[in-house]
């Protein structure tokens, strides 16, 4: 291949400058908004004004009084671990079952799974009320979970079928002509091959249930208060600084768990 | 052996089936009769929303706002997957968790974050005073505009993954090719390389389309009372009004016109990817 002459190829640079101050502003607006809510919420006064007039950590120490907000927080954990939890191993064994099978029921049951993402889910977060309802219950926990399950089983299937889908097929049959049981091999062969990709998708399920409004607005009531729920009414009622601070925790708890889930599954890979 | 196979989807399947599709049948039944108690058929509500110009341009408006909080994301995402298919690992990671951070941080906390931004004595208007551009306060809260760009921030990383999983797959030999025969750089961006990441670009379309036409809390925050898309406008019948047939009916609406608008640029993506074959 002819090298370029040694003279700067403008058009070329044009390129990567135009993308490059595109992606700059991209990443500007994509970060702002949670350094803004982050520096806000250590404000020493009780607007919400930015930035701060001063710092100090007092809405901070006015979460520990929050007991409706805590109450609220303890709830989405609750949720959170349960959904995540039934949607891995529902998720998993799901996608186990479709992975490398071209025929129609598997096609259609992947479908199925996965129209939670495109379907609006306040749509069927309010199809889940009128059928508790017209079942003659309340809606509670165990409904909510359920739930929440639907809309975050998902992000399991993906990630999962994406990490098999990388699987040679030949290790099945060596570990069957070694002897070893369908279970023994998936056990012991499959799921250490696969965990990041099962890691990464809990991950994003977890974040999912934890942070889903459309279908909790629906499937709990005071008693089963979840957190962003709880926010979003102080938002729309009052725009209370505890709220910043609230923010800042979640804030702060996402991006560790972000760093650990890079760090052992993988994330931004998976993610693609 | 495939059925047994099969056979571990059953949990699953099952729940789906109890809890999703039943659901979704029994919102199609409540939507076609006229009140929760007596079972009598009609499609009064049906009638109802498509001969009130009120209900019919809500929809409109919300088909209209998830097509413009799209397309300013594929304007804003393709660089960054564009310049990202090109960075070195780490910078790579960086970006990716650049553009992943607003989807995992709580819709409720994001969309907070920009009401602090955009408010009147807010961070942008305080910028756009100070620098002279405007005589008084800019109205960004509140205006569609203010929900397009809050909207095209949350759903960013719907549009940029897909692309950059496609853009990494192109052969870069084929730009080099492009660039040897005299094509500049622009003309290769333009002629070869997006023409081959339109799957990409239409699997972002649609994953990004769903969300945004879907996005309830940053509608409801930044919109305020006086926008109201179709998540609001359900919301509002089936627990303000209270009116569950007719909120029944909306939803169903709603579901359907979103489907037609994914098969829709499922067809366009089957459709380029036949053209690229031939």
């Amino acid at each position: 291949m002819r090298k370029p002459e040694p003279q700067v190829d403008w058009e070329a640079r044009s390129v990567t400058i135009v993308l490059g101050v595109m992606t700059a502003t991209a990443v500007v607006v994509l970060i702002a908004p949670s350094v803004v809510i982050l520096l806000t919420s250590f404000t020493d006064s009780a607007s919400l004004r930015f930035p701060p007039p001063g710092f100090s950590l007092r809405w901070y120490r006015a979460l520990f009084d929050a007991d409706q907000m805590q109450a609220a927080a303890w709830n989405s954990l609750l949720v959170a671990l349960w959904s995540t939890l039934l949607s891995a191993v529902l998720g998993v064994a799901a996608a186990v079952a479709v992975s490398r099978s071209r025929s129609w029921t598997a096609r259609a049951l992947d479908g199925l799974f996965m129209s939670p993402l495109l379907l609006p889910a306040l749509a069927f977060g309010f199809a889940a009320l009128i059928f508790v309802y017209r079942m003659g219950m309340r809606p509670n926990l165990l409904f909510l979970i359920f739930g929440h399950v639907i809309v975050c089983v998902p992000f399991v299937i993906r990630t999962t079928l994406a990490a098999l889908s990388q699987l040679d097929a030949s290790l099945e049959d060596a570990s069957i002509s070694l002897g070893a049981t369908p279970a023994m091999h998936f056990r012991r062969v499959t799921l250490p091959l696969i965990s990041r990709g099962v890691g990464a998708g809990a991950f994003l399920a977890f974040m999912a249930s934890f942070d889903n409004v459309p279908v909790s607005l629906f499937l709990a009531d005071e008693r089963t208060e979840v957190l962003p729920i709880h926010l979003w009414q102080q938002i729309e009622t009052n725009l209370d600084v505890r709220t910043a601070a609230a923010s800042g925790v979640i804030i702060v708890v996402t991006m560790a768990l972000m760093a650990l889930a890079e760090r052992f599954a993988g994330l931004s890979k998976q993610m693609r | 052996m495939e059925w047994r196979r099969l056979s571990l989807a059953l949990p699953l399947a099952a729940l789906f089936v109890v809890f999703f599709i039943a659901p979704l049948f029994v919102l199609l039944g409540v939507s076609l009769s006229t009140d929760m108690d007596t079972h009598t058929f009609t499609f009064a509500h049906y009638v109802k929303f498509f001969t009130d110009r009120f209900n019919y341009s809500i929809l409109t408006d919300t088909l209209l706002l998830g097509l413009k909080a799209t397309a300013v994301c594929f304007v804003f995402g393709y660089p960054v997957a564009w310049i990202a298919a090109r960075a070195r690992p780490g910078l790579q990671s960086i970006l990716l968790l650049a553009v992943i951070l607003p989807i995992m941080t709580s819709v409720v906390v994001r969309t907070f974050a920009w009401i602090v931004i955009l408010g009147r004595q807010g961070l942008l208007n305080q910028i756009v005073l100070g620098l002279g551009l405007s005589e008084e306060p800019l109205r960004l809260l509140f205006t569609e505009w203010g929900v397009v760009i809050v909207l095209a921030q949350v759903q960013m990383p719907l549009m940029v993954l897909p692309i950059l999983s496609i853009l990494a797959k192109i052969d870069p030999n084929l730009a080099d090719a492009s660039r040897a025969l005299g094509a500049g750089e622009w003309r290769t961006l333009w002629r070869v390389t997006l023409p081959l990441s339109v799957p990409g670009v239409i699997a972002g379309w649609i994953l990004t389309y769903a969300a945004c036409v879907t996005a309830f809390v940053t509608q409801s925050l930044i919109g305020g009372a006086r926008l109201v898309y179709m998540p609001l406008h359900i919301y509002q019948q089936a627990v303000g009004a209270n009116n569950w047939p007719f909120a029944a009916a909306i939803s169903i609406i709603f579901m359907i016109a979103v489907l037609c608008v994914v098969a829709g640029l499922n067809l366009l993506a089957a459709k380029s990817q036949r053209h690229a074959q031939a």
